[in-house]
């Protein structure tokens, strides 16, 4: 509380919560801004359209290309049909997601951010709804600083309406993936779907509306975990969008003017137009700053200048730090490809691409039938009126085709034994027991083993089972049969 | 400590009062939504305590006004579940017994009911896997002292054995051959003897010829003349691997010397018929339970599972 201390003429009161400075940012066209639409265009259909593919699976599995069905744990994905136990796919395709993105920082930065993110690609779409609204920034800036009339609420209540109504579908296609999509339909329009299904639609609506209305930028600098693990890994190697400050700089406006006076010039003409595009409002020429998504809209807004003044294109452009620094010096930059085949790349790219075909490669190695067994233990074994001993099993068979199939249970071990399951008859025990397992499912039975006495109390063997129809497949688990001590 | 409560010119805010070696602190006012918060707590706390049961009195507690209790919860989901069940527990009730087998989704339910109450009733002698000891049949074997059918477990379970008093109980009493004078200790040692070799405990000598000769005199009316047993009297048979109350000659001896005994509740008077039809699906599908007399039921034959070829052909549900 020292005198010196005292805050400048001004009374500025410093607060912990800045407000928003409101965004409007300017068409622009371009090179990379018609790249943002081709994504846009390609994610949002992905997303819409793909939980009403249809993929036959025969009449005993669903006919939905991509299904998490939560209900009966299953997760279809085209021909791929994925059992809990399984779990370990979606895992390695998150794993495999995550690497991917890695790679992808680190080579051309936050690619991600600029271009395929949910936040980045609806903020777009809401942002040119806006757009085909008011107008551009100016008739926008205009509207928002003009006073309520007919006119103004018109257009409000128009724009939220959208708005609203993309946040309803976005909230609302999401459910598809989760049930039979036609299904679903029809009962949620009938009101009569779960609550669940219109919970969640409410929630991702709310989401939707407030992230790609309302919050839009903020999300990104304030919210989102992303850029902060990226800073760690991106180095003076990946892509950013750059300003190239020794050839920009000093900045003027009046260029004849500046050099009548005989100042020093440089490309920059000052226009703004870079900040103006910007969809999350900050200047670019201020260096490399966390606000920026390198969406690369401020290229083309700047080539577009630098086009009309006669100048190379280029003055803010992508570029990695050590080349800029290069650049600076005068020197040639490396080829884009030399930078992006580089130890750090190769390496996520080959741990990427390790767990993709490792999975690739159990997906076409796995059994879809296999079998686990219980023992009893209470009581571990049962004697016999003729002195035999009997175990008794819970089989369950797991029979992932989406058919009914014939298997044939058998024992491996202890010649004497001798299976039969419930319910069934000790005069029927042989060394095999056949059985029709239902689709998709796993099936319990019980399952009677009877054998000698006069053998070591415990004895190892196991328990086989093996499809009868021409695709085959086996498994087999090892159990413990146990007799009385001392016989 | 002096009361100096200022205005603290930089942040325009009050101070407590108090001074440490020039360090002070402000009296910062609480976030407006931290005190709507907190008050809100306090209204929900007291609206909270007037519908439910809080407040401690002397005998017991205020009773909320809603008239929520834990106990009468519970009566409700008791209750719910009672009247879950209640369709299935009236269809196998008005199923005979004779028939439960041949309806599946009977059967089923009737198992599980079965165990449940299991658990409750039989556990104490029977034990928790119905695996029985000394003098408390396993249930889970083939041998069955007065039948093993699903009809005949039935009818052992409603009247119980040995109950007096019970006149369609199961009865039957083995002399106390040794304590009753009946039989010398040497003639107990042979007839012993006789038992243990038709076991196939031990091979035959000159004691067990001689037993032979006791056993037809003194046994065969009950145990028959092939030691077989007879389920009507609940007689066991003595030639097969199952002793209840243990196979060595100490044994056998104390069996024959003092006789054996064992009761068993008549279910039928203290369960109610469902669950005592639940209890004989139970005890029969443990691993030894025999089919019907052919005459009995006709049913039983459809359901016959086995198959003509090397293998037995079995239809599961799926789970
Ligand atoms: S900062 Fe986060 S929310 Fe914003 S674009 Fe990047 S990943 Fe998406
Ligand atoms: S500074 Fe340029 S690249 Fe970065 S967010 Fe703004 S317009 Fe996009």
């Amino acid at each position: 509380m020292s005198q010196q201390n005292k805050v400048p003429e001004v009374e500025e009161e410093l607060h912990l919560y800045a407000k928003r400075k409101a965004v409007y940012p300017k068409a622009v066209d371009g090179i990379f801004r018609r790249l943002k639409w081709l994504i846009m265009a390609v994610t949002l259909t992905i997303y819409y359209v793909t939980p009403w593919l249809r993929w036959d699976r025969g009449r005993y599995a669903p006919d939905q290309a991509v299904l998490v069905d939560l209900a009966h744990r299953r997760f279809f994905m085209f021909s791929i049909e994925i059992w809990p136990h399984e779990f370990y796919y979606v895992a390695g395709l998150l794993i495999m997601a995550g690497i991917g993105l890695f790679l992808l920082t680190s080579a051309v930065g936050r690619a991600w951010c600029g271009y395929a993110c949910p936040q980045t690609v609806w903020t777009d779409l809401f942002v040119h709804v806006e757009r085909f609204i008011d107008g551009d920034r100016n008739a926008q800036i205009k509207l928002a600083n003009a006073s309520w009339g007919p006119e103004k609420i018109a257009k409000r209540l128009l724009k939220h309406a959208i708005w609203l109504l993309i946040a309803v579908m976005t909230g609302g296609a999401w459910i598809f993936y989760f049930a039979d999509a036609p299904t679903l339909l029809h009962s949620f329009v009938r009101g009569d779907a779960p609550f669940i299904a219109y919970a969640t639609v409410g929630v991702l609506t709310a989401t939707t509306y407030t992230f790609g209305g309302i919050m839009r930028e903020q999300v990104c600098i304030y919210m989102c975990p992303w850029p902060r693990i990226q800073t760690a890994m991106m180095d003076e190697k990946s892509l950013a969008v750059t300003y190239k400050d020794w050839r920009g700089e000093p900045r003027s406006r009046g260029v004849k003017k500046a050099l009548e006076d005989g100042l020093q010039t440089g490309d920059c003409i000052d226009c703004n137009q870079c900040v103006q595009v910007c969809p999350t409002g900050i200047d670019i020429r201020e260096g490399p700053q966390i606000g920026c998504i390198t969406c690369a809209l401020c290229i083309d807004a700047c080539d577009k200048v630098m086009s009309q003044i006669g100048k190379p294109r280029g003055l803010i452009d992508y570029i990695t730090l050590l080349d800029a620094e290069e650049e600076a010096k005068g020197h040639p930059r490396m080829a884009i490809r030399k930078r992006l085949f580089r130890p750090r790349t190769l390496i996520y790219f080959t741990i990427w691409a390790a767990i993709g075909a490792a999975m690739l490669f159990s997906l076409g190695q796995r059994t879809r039938i296999d079998i686990s067994v219980l023992k009893d233990r209470n009581p571990v074994f049962v004697t016999l009126s003729d002195g035999a001993i009997r175990n008794a099993f819970t089989v369950k068979i797991r029979n992932m085709e989406a058919r009914p199939r014939q298997v044939e249970i058998g024992l491996l071990g202890i010649d004497s034994a001798k299976i039969w399951a419930e319910p069934g008859e000790r005069d029927t025990a042989q060394r095999t027991v056949k059985l029709l397992v239902p689709p998709d499912s796993v099936s319990k039975t019980r399952i009677y083993a009877v054998s000698d006495a006069k053998a070591p109390a415990r004895e190892e063997f196991s328990f086989t089972v093996r499809a009868l129809d021409k695709e085959g497949g086996s498994d087999s688990e090892k159990v413990i049969f146990d007799r009385p001590e001392g016989q | 400590m002096a009361e100096k409560k200022r205005i603290d010119e930089p942040t325009g805010t009050e101070t407590v009062g108090h001074e440490w070696d020039g360090i002070e602190e402000l009296d910062t006012p609480m976030p407006r939504w931290w005190l709507w918060t907190f008050y809100i707590t306090i209204v929900w706390a007291i609206g909270y305590t007037v519908l439910y049961p809080a407040w401690p009195m002397l005998n017991s507690a205020t009773a909320g006004v809603i008239g929520w209790s834990s106990r009468g919860q519970l009566d409700k989901e008791m209750k719910a579940e009672q009247d879950r069940t209640a369709p299935i527990r009236t269809a196998i009730d008005a199923t005979p017994i004779e028939e439960l087998s041949s309806r599946p989704e009977l059967i089923k339910a009737a198992i599980a009911g079965g165990q449940a109450a299991f658990k409750v009733h039989c556990v104490q002698c029977h034990g928790s896997g119905a695996a029985g000891s000394k003098g408390y049949p396993n249930l889970n074997d083939d041998d069955w002292l007065w039948g093993g059918d699903i009809a005949t477990i039935h009818y052992t379970l409603i009247h119980g054995i040995r109950q007096p008093e019970h006149d369609l109980t199961r009865f039957s009493q083995m002399p106390a051959f040794g304590r009753d004078g009946i039989l010398q200790p040497a003639e107990i040692a042979d007839v012993t003897a006789y038992v243990r070799t038709i076991s196939g405990q031990q091979p035959a000598n000159a004691a067990s010829n001689r037993g032979s000769a006791v056993f037809a005199a003194n046994c065969v009316a009950c145990h028959n003349a092939d030691g077989k047993g007879n389920r009507a009297l609940g007689a066991p048979n003595l030639t097969d691997a199952i002793w209840l109350y243990g196979g060595d000659a100490a044994a056998i001896t104390q069996t024959v010397t003092n006789s054996r005994y064992g009761v068993m509740p008549a279910w039928g008077a203290r369960l109610d018929p469902t669950t005592v039809k639940m209890l004989a699906a139970y005890v029969h599908s443990l691993g030894g339970g025999e089919a019907l007399p052919a005459a009995t039921n006709a049913a039983a034959a459809a359901a016959s599972t086995a198959d003509a070829g090397n293998t037995q052909e079995v239809n599961v549900a799926a789970k």
